[in-house]
């Protein structure tokens, strides 16, 4: 099993240092019902450069610790997330680290304008690693191509043809002129290209979307699920493998990846205080406003006639902005944000926040294991927790956690891409595919 | 979406593609070319002009009812689309009426094919960069903001409640998606209008062209009625007071008595 750990790398103030800061910050998201589109006044370069040196240093005391992997991800104009070229980040830990796979889930290659240009920095940097970069792709979530001026409507044929084509500039001998539908070039060879053979690994995360999932099967790309609900995601995974055994292939651990927010600590009571400030400023619900997650054409025409049916907003507390909402007093706002935090006992019980002692914490991740049985598994810990607290946490987790998890990990067969690789493993026509998750399992949950 | 059931609907072969249209009325043939959200149903103005006119409504591809065309790739691919439609059904020259984005797609037509029309009336047309304000990013808010904020007083704009029913159906919602993921890929960028476009009409368009706008229009602000007036030679611009991007809806009577002296 490979296990790496991921952070969104938030802009935050830890609100045991700067209490009044923290919470003005939270409530100026809670009126702007968005972390995206946040004004970036609001943004204190000072207090970006030391986020930033803090997360890469953390990143680099993780290889230490001995963590396969360390996953990073982009987000554009939005305090959620500082890594808005994470090729930039990626590049600094090819060079600091030595051993662990630098896994970037993932490049949203729709909204990069020139899909050689991140062929040649993705090839650099499997280079200047010495071949340890896993990259991934991302649609981009709906706001990011308002971000990057990106057409949504085209959102998926450019990610298709920009993945194909940079595959392409990779394996392909140049010089040779490249003419698709969107993507034109008349002189691809690009000198660098990656160290591994014959190509780097890809992964693909995913939150629920089924065109992803069946494209990656297509493709034989691991699938990673971002920390979506356990129903769905085993769903979602049969419709994987299902898929595979058209393509000819029996789907393994070694096609899927779990994300899973997580906080551990000494003792219960902290770890839930800090694991609870996961839902800061409303979490993925606040990610960004309902338009801007959902710009035009970016849903499949599937996606929008199911979400047409659904209630607005299930997750958006107070009044939305174009119906007067954003404009509260701070006591106006109060019920507001504690009514977020409220939602912390079903995020607790849907297994969404895992947060406690090592002895709390394993039961229940092996409880995921059982079900989902992914070959790649992430540890998920966000929201502004201090620098200190949070290099504890990656410590006990990889002290106490991980060794566990690994354990479970062998009794349970799980394979990752580096073990065996995916799609490797034939199925002769006829044979039915097995189920890789087990839904049986999530009926005996941990109490 | 408000239909009387004197509106027949055709479904006609454009080359290889469909094309749906909504026919409705008696007399010559006015070409009306709908907006970026769509078609918003046979409302007042269309009853009063339909009793000398048959008000004939092509359905843009993508836009819900006709299937999307590939091909289609910008404004000028669309009218191109339009004016074959127009070639082979024998309808040209014919008198155009554009609302916004389909005012924008009159334009293009007539800078390719001065012919294609015998009068054009724009309404509150896209297309032009306004020297002055921005053109309203129908992108950025939900579709019904953006109906909403179409007109200066949603609230005491009786006709209001008509365009669209006035409502959010799951129906509605999806036709509106859809409407603003084909504007999308005609017009994301530049957003809704052509550089070229005021040199293209510049010379070129010799029909009686008539201009209405809402002197209160956020969608499509006002500024750029100037341009157009420098590149359409003779065209007459009639503004409103008090009215935003809808004067269709929002000065009812006095729309459909300037629309209709003008065409007679």
């Amino acid at each position: 099993m490979h296990v790496m750990w991921f952070t969104e790398r938030q802009y935050h103030y830890d609100p045991e240092i700067e209490p009044e800061r923290s919470l003005q910050l939270e409530r100026q998201i809670l009126r702007n019902r968005s972390f995206f589109g946040l004004p970036n006044q609001n943004f204190d370069p000072q207090q970006g450069s030391m986020l930033l040196n803090q997360y890469l240093d953390e990143k680099i005391y993780s290889e230490e610790l001995g963590y396969d992997g360390l996953m990073l991800n982009e987000h554009h104009g939005t305090p959620f997330c500082l890594g808005s070229v994470m090729d930039v980040e990626a590049a600094v830990l090819a060079k600091a680290t030595k051993r662990a796979r630098i896994v970037l889930l993932g490049n949203p290659v729709p909204t990069v304008a020139n899909a050689l240009r991140l062929a040649e920095e993705l090839a650099m940097i499997d280079l200047i690693s010495g071949g340890r970069l896993v990259p991934g792709w991302v649609r981009g979530a709906g706001s990011e191509q308002l971000a990057n001026n990106a057409n949504p409507a085209y959102n998926r044929e450019y990610f298709e043809e920009g993945v194909e084509f940079i595959v392409k500039a990779w394996t392909t001998p140049g010089p040779f002129r490249y003419e698709g539908k969107h993507f034109h070039f008349r002189f691809v060879n690009p000198w660098v290209v990656p160290l591994q053979k014959p190509h780097p690994p890809i992964w693909i995360p995913g939150l629920v979307s089924p065109d992803t999932v069946i494209w990656c099967a297509k493709k034989r790309y691991p699938y990673i699920a971002l920390a979506t609900r356990l129903e769905p995601t085993v769903e979602l995974w049969n419709m994987y493998t299902d898929q595979a055994a058209r393509e000819g292939y029996q789907a393994g651990p070694e096609n899927f990846g779990y994300l899973q927010p997580v906080f551990v600590s000494d003792n219960q009571a902290r770890a839930e205080e800090l694991g609870q400030r996961f839902l800061y400023g409303g979490a993925f619900a606040h990610f960004a406003r309902p338009e801007w997650m959902f710009p035009p054409g970016y849903n499949s025409k599937e996606a929008t006639r199911r979400m047409a049916r659904l209630a607005r907003d299930p997750n958006l507390p107070g009044k939305p902005i174009h119906e007067g909402g954003g404009n509260e007093t701070d006591e106006e706002l109060e019920p507001i944000r504690q009514g977020i935090y409220a939602r912390y006992e079903e995020s607790k019980r849907d297994l969404q926040m895992i947060a406690g002692t090592p002895d709390y914490v394993i039961p229940r991740l092996n409880k995921v294991l059982e079900v989902l049985r992914p070959g790649i598994f992430s540890f998920w810990l966000d929201g502004p927790v201090g620098y200190q607290d949070r290099v504890r946490c990656l410590e006990m987790l990889a002290k106490h956690v991980v060794p566990a998890l690994r354990e479970t990990g062998k009794r349970l067969g799980l394979v990752d891409p580096f073990e065996r690789k995916p799609g490797s493993v034939p199925l002769p026509a006829g044979r039915p595919a097995e189920r890789v998750a087990q839904a049986d399992a999530l009926a005996s949950m941990p109490a | 979406m408000a239909l009387k059931d004197s509106v027949a609907q055709e479904t006609l072969k454009v080359g290889a593609d469909d094309l749906i249209v909504m026919r409705g009325g008696a007399g010559r043939p006015l070409l009306v070319l709908h907006e970026e959200l769509g078609w918003p149903g046979w409302i007042r103005w269309n009853e009063v002009l339909s009793e000398a006119r048959t008000i004939v409504t092509p359905l843009f591809p993508g836009f819900g009812q006709t299937p999307r065309a590939e091909w289609i790739l910008n404004v000028r691919d669309l009218g191109c689309f339009l004016a074959r439609y127009l070639r082979e059904n024998n309808l040209a020259p014919i008198d155009v009426i554009g609302f916004s984005l389909g005012g924008w797609i009159a334009a293009e037509m007539a800078a390719n094919d001065p012919a294609i029309f015998s009068k054009i009336v724009l309404v509150a047309p896209a297309g032009i960069r306004p020297p002055e304000a921005e053109i309203f990013d129908m992108f950025t808010v939900p579709a019904i903001i953006y109906l909403r904020d179409s007109v200066r007083d949603f609230a005491n704009t009786p006709e209001f409640s008509k365009l669209y029913d006035g409502g959010l159906s799951p129906e509605q919602y999806e036709a509106f998606e859809d409407a603003r993921a084909e504007s999308a890929r005609l017009a994301w960028q530049p957003y809704m209008f052509n550089a070229s476009l005021p040199h293209l009409l510049e010379g070129t368009v010799k029909a009686p062209t008539l201009l209405v706008w809402g002197k209160d229009d956020h969608i499509v602000p006002i500024t750029a009625a100037a341009v157009y007036q420098r590149a359409i030679k003779g065209s007459k611009l009639v503004a409103f007071d008090s009215c935003g991007h809808r004067p269709e809806v929002e000065k009812s009577d006095q729309f459909i008595k300037q629309v209709r002296d003008f065409l007679a």
